[in-house]
């Protein structure tokens, strides 16, 4: 499942989270990033998730508020993709409870983290939804106890 | 869990700018801070700071003055630092910037660390953004790190194998040895790392692969504990057991299957098992069953298993989901050619998907139906397609145009269906059509000589109506000039007769001369056609006459020339005018009669209404036309020879005509060869090189008893080491006295280079009475069918 990249974005178009798995220059980045946001929210409802973009397959949900956006090559297995996003949610959910646009905005971040757990260099890099919590839950207790340690607040 | 205060509290007030430029005031404000932080030095507070930096980031600001931060940070003892610090890194170095080189040697050391945590952070941005170098640097590390820790982090090393795999393609034999052990990890994140590892070196090197294919029986073991497995909430995804290492692991053996028997035939209980096992009422099912039916496809997999795979997609074209529609539509696509008659059998299903709301699904169903189209089906899904036409979405409809036009090409059951379905394409989605459409219609007109009388009428019909579709225009302005006596003789046999006279005609064209819906091309056609009539009606010579003054002054200069040398003819030439505008000959397909490509309405059209002298220069450019015509208005009085039939000297342009499909379709039976004869039952065969090692072989079957011959069908066989493909035939009944054949053709593949055999077998009735033969063909007709030699072009015709 070689992503190519990882995009979050609201409703109005603004980014979210974006995660890279190819090296690029900033400006192609934001040229992408446009490209997405205006191919995914033109698309009407009621049509399929799965888009054409130069020679990637372009898979996208829309959770709520936000739309989940990622690039594939062209012999990956689209449904596959889909269930990665519903994953990625769940997880989210799972850490934020009941997660919603605003726990993604503040705590953008942890975000971050937690997607680290699941992709690695845009592939699955565990699939048990328990194991990743544990780890999501190990690092921030090893963040919070040498905080606690050093007397210092976190971010 | 701490919250981030002062983060959020600045996010808190970007948002609650209103207008850009308060953001970017806020922003600007925000940065300077942040840069006075960063100067500051270590004092706890970088991470807040490099945190908000990255949210600024996020927004689309430049944030470049961070990245030396990362590098700091990274190296920092504290994890919160380091966590941050890797996460900046991800965000804002990459392998192109210098800075990325100063954090290698805190990975490498992070490598080591004692906690896991630490490590995977440092695998992880390894993974993400380690460039080359930095590969290189750390891959024995990695390696060791593979095979020698907890399955935490074997899982990320494997996956920064995978990373480093890819950036440098030498190190790949670094990894190979510890890959085959990771298989036999219980840990579905180790196991699913392993399986894309080993298909990571797979793809990269063959050897690799052959080595790797020892592998498949312990990969088949592990699928079959998935799919038999009891349930197990860790890896439960709506009733499949770890969908995303049930799908890895039926790619790598796609890989490890292709083109092998052995590993094929390994494969084929248990694909079948999954097959038939596997729910797919979610979408994670669906997407198992999705990976499976790929695989099936792309293995040498037994004929059953094949079939079972299009069914399976069938199904996915009934299921609610449009998703699964669309998927399953792509892959019908890929294997229409291979499979035909398999997916044929879901043809009612893909002709309704042409009714789906979404666009992307309709465009997969217009492609796939019209690649089911055949000889036999061809009314029913014509019908279909051109009810698709009148309501299709405007980006498709010049492909449905071309498509159509394909199809009833090649299997128009008669000239009279062909004709009207073009028309009715034309009236349609005239706008949509491509310029050759209009030549190849003349041409087709011209072969149907027992129609004339039919189409002009119709079209004439058609004109009257509306004039709006310069395609139709423009051929029924050629045919009115062409055949306006029959148009005005006003008795048809298969069209209600109708009162047509001199008057009608002329007002038409000159309506579309007149209108400014017209394009010049269109008026180019209606002005020739109206000196044609010129010949062809009695009373109204004299208004002709004053139509073709007017518009030698007219502002266009195509028109305008034309307008003076019809001039000429009606004065200076009156004696050649008959044999100058006489009935125009039926015109080959190559002809220069015929044109294909660009054409702007001026250079090509002028052809075939303007006579030329029998000699090697018929395809002159425009130019040296307009030359050969003004020697003769200024040249000898000799008169001119009545245009005799056209030579079929082929064009060069011959090879990429858009209607030249089949090359065969010319009857230029060159390197023929009758193989069979019995009962009146004539067999040939025909050979074609399509590419070094592909040979396409053409079965014609003609029938010269008295009787017609039906349920005409072929069956071939070929040696082991050649592929054989039969497209469907043309039809199965043969009818008698020669009126007409029976074609099929047959795809060789033969990657060995080993000499072509093939064996068929013929079965027909004829009066009722059952036969069956065998024919065995040893050598083919040469020398289209030797490796060696360049194949030679099939479509020149006699001259």
């Amino acid at each position: 499942m070689t992503m190519h990249f990882l995009l979050l974005f609201s409703r109005q178009g603004k980014l979210r989270l974006q995660k890279w798995f190819l090296p690029l220059p900033e400006r192609e980045r934001k040229k992408i990033v446009k490209d997405m946001t205006t191919m995914v929210l033109s698309r009407k409802p009621r049509t399929c998730n799965f888009l054409h973009w130069k020679d990637l397959k372009i898979v996208y949900k829309r959770y709520a508020s936000l739309y989940f956006c990622c690039a594939l090559e062209n012999k990956d297995n689209e449904l596959l993709a889909l269930e990665i996003l519903h994953r990625y949610v769940e997880l989210l959910d799972k850490y934020f409870g009941s997660v919603c646009e605003l726990d993604i905005i503040f705590n953008f971040e942890k975000a971050y983290f937690i997607l680290d757990e699941f992709l690695m260099g845009g592939e699955i890099q565990e699939t048990s939804k328990q194991s990743i919590a544990k780890s999501v839950e190990a690092s921030d207790m090893l963040q919070e106890t040498m905080e606690e340690y050093m007397s210092k607040p976190a971010f | 869990m701490t919250p981030s205060v002062r983060l959020q509290e600045m996010i808190r007030v970007i948002r609650s700018a209103r207008t850009q430029g308060e953001e970017r005031g806020i922003i600007q404000k925000e940065c300077a801070d942040i840069r006075a932080q960063f100067r500051q030095g270590d004092n706890g507070e970088r991470s807040h700071s490099l945190a908000k930096l990255l949210y600024v980031h996020m927004l689309g600001y430049p944030a470049h003055f961070g990245q030396m931060e990362c590098v700091r940070l990274i190296a920092s003892p504290r994890y919160s630092e380091k966590r941050i610090g890797y996460l900046g890194a991800m965000m804002l170095l990459d392998e192109k910037q210098d800075a990325s080189l100063l954090i290698t040697n805190s990975i490498k050391n992070d490598l080591s660390h004692s906690s896991q945590y630490v490590q995977s952070l440092a695998l992880c941005t390894l993974a993400c953004m380690g460039s080359a170098e930095m590969c290189r640097d750390l891959a024995p590390e990695i390696e060791r790190l593979l095979r020698a820790s907890n399955c935490y982090i074997k899982k990320k090393a494997t996956l920064c194998a995978v990373h480093i795999i890819r950036k440098v393609p030498e190190l790949a034999e670094l990894f190979t040895p510890s890959a085959r052990s990771l298989l036999s990890e219980k840990n579905h994140g180790v196991l699913h790392g392993a399986v894309v590892l080993i298909t990571e070196l797979c793809e990269h090197n063959p050897d690799t692969l052959d080595q790797f294919r020892k592998a498949v029986p312990e990969l088949v073991q592990i699928m079959k504990g998935l799919v038999t497995s009891s349930y197990s909430p860790e890896h439960n995804v709506a009733g499949i057991s770890d969908p995303f290492l049930q799908v890895r692991i039926l790619r790598l053996l796609r890989i490890l299957g292709h083109n092998n028997d052995t590993a094929s035939d390994a494969m084929n209980d248990l694909l079948a098992q999954v097959a038939t096992n596997t729910d797919s009422s979610k979408t994670a099912g669906s997407a198992v069953l999705y990976e499976t039916v790929l695989t099936i496809m792309d293995i040498n997999s037994e004929s059953g298993l094949r079939v079972l795979a299009v069914n399976i997609l069938g199904r996915f074209l009934l299921n609610n989901d449009r998703n699964i529609r669309y998927i399953s539509m792509t892959s019908l696509q890929k294997i229409v050619q291979t499979d035909h008659n398999a997916v044929q059998r879901h043809r009612g299903t893909i002709v309704d998907c042409l009714k789906d709301q979404d666009t992307s699904v309709k465009r997969r169903a217009l492609e796939l139906s019209l690649a089911l189209v055949s000889a036999v089906n061809i009314r029913s899904m014509m019908k279909e397609l051109l009810i698709f036409l009148s309501t299709c979405p405007p980006e498709l409809r010049s492909q449905t145009t071309s498509g159509i036009f394909n199809v009833a090409e090649r299997y128009s059951p008669s000239k009279r269906w062909h004709i009207d379905t073009i028309l009715h394409v034309l009236t349609t989605a005239g706008g949509d059509v491509r310029d050759e459409t209009v030549p190849n219609l003349i041409q087709l007109i011209t072969t149907a000589s027992e129609l004339h009388c039919y189409t002009v009428h119709k079209l004439y019909r058609a004109l009257v109506k509306e004039i709006s579709q310069q395609p139709l225009v423009q051929v029924a302005c050629w045919c009115i000039g062409e055949y306006g006596d029959l148009l005005l003789k006003g008795e048809c046999e298969e069209i209600e007769p109708v009162q047509v006279t001199e008057d009608d005609v002329l007002d038409a064209l000159e309506t579309v001369l007149q209108s400014h819906m017209s394009s010049p091309a269109t008026r180019g056609f209606a002005l020739t056609a109206t000196m044609k009539l010129s010949t062809r009606i009695t009373d109204n010579v004299d208004r002709i006459r004053s139509i073709v003054s007017i518009y030698g002054s007219c502002i266009d200069l195509e028109l305008q020339q034309r307008a003076v040398e019809y001039n000429a003819l009606f004065k200076k030439y009156d004696h050649m005018r008959a044999a100058v505008l006489e009935r125009m000959p039926v015109m080959g397909k190559n002809s220069p009669g015929h044109t294909n490509g660009d054409t702007s309405g001026e250079n090509k059209e002028p052809d075939p209404s303007k006579p030329k002298p029998v000699e090697a220069g018929l395809l002159s450019e425009p130019a040296s036309q307009v030359c050969d015509l003004l020697d003769l208005l200024g040249g000898t009085d000799t008169p001119l020879q009545p245009n005799p039939a056209p030579t079929s000297t082929p064009t060069t342009t011959s090879s990429t005509d858009l209607l030249d499909l089949l090359g065969g379709l010319e009857p230029t039976p060159v390197l023929t060869e009758t193989v069979y004869e019995k009962n009146g039952l004539r067999l040939k065969i025909q050979c074609d090189k399509q590419t070094e090692t592909e040979v396409m072989v053409t079965l014609i079957g003609s029938n010269s008893a008295q009787n017609d011959i039906t349920n005409f069908s072929l069956q071939a066989a070929v040696p082991k080491s050649v592929q054989l493909q039969m497209k469907a035939p043309s039809g199965n009944v043969i009818p008698a006295h020669g009126l007409g054949q029976v074609t099929q053709t047959v795809v060789l593949n033969n990657p060995n280079k080993v000499s072509l055999k093939i064996r068929i077998r013929v079965s027909y009735s004829n009066q009722g009475v059952m036969h069956q033969d065998t024919v065995q063909i040893d050598s083919f007709p040469s020398p289209a069918c030797q490796p060696q030699s360049p194949s030679l072009s099939t479509t020149i015709s006699p001259l």
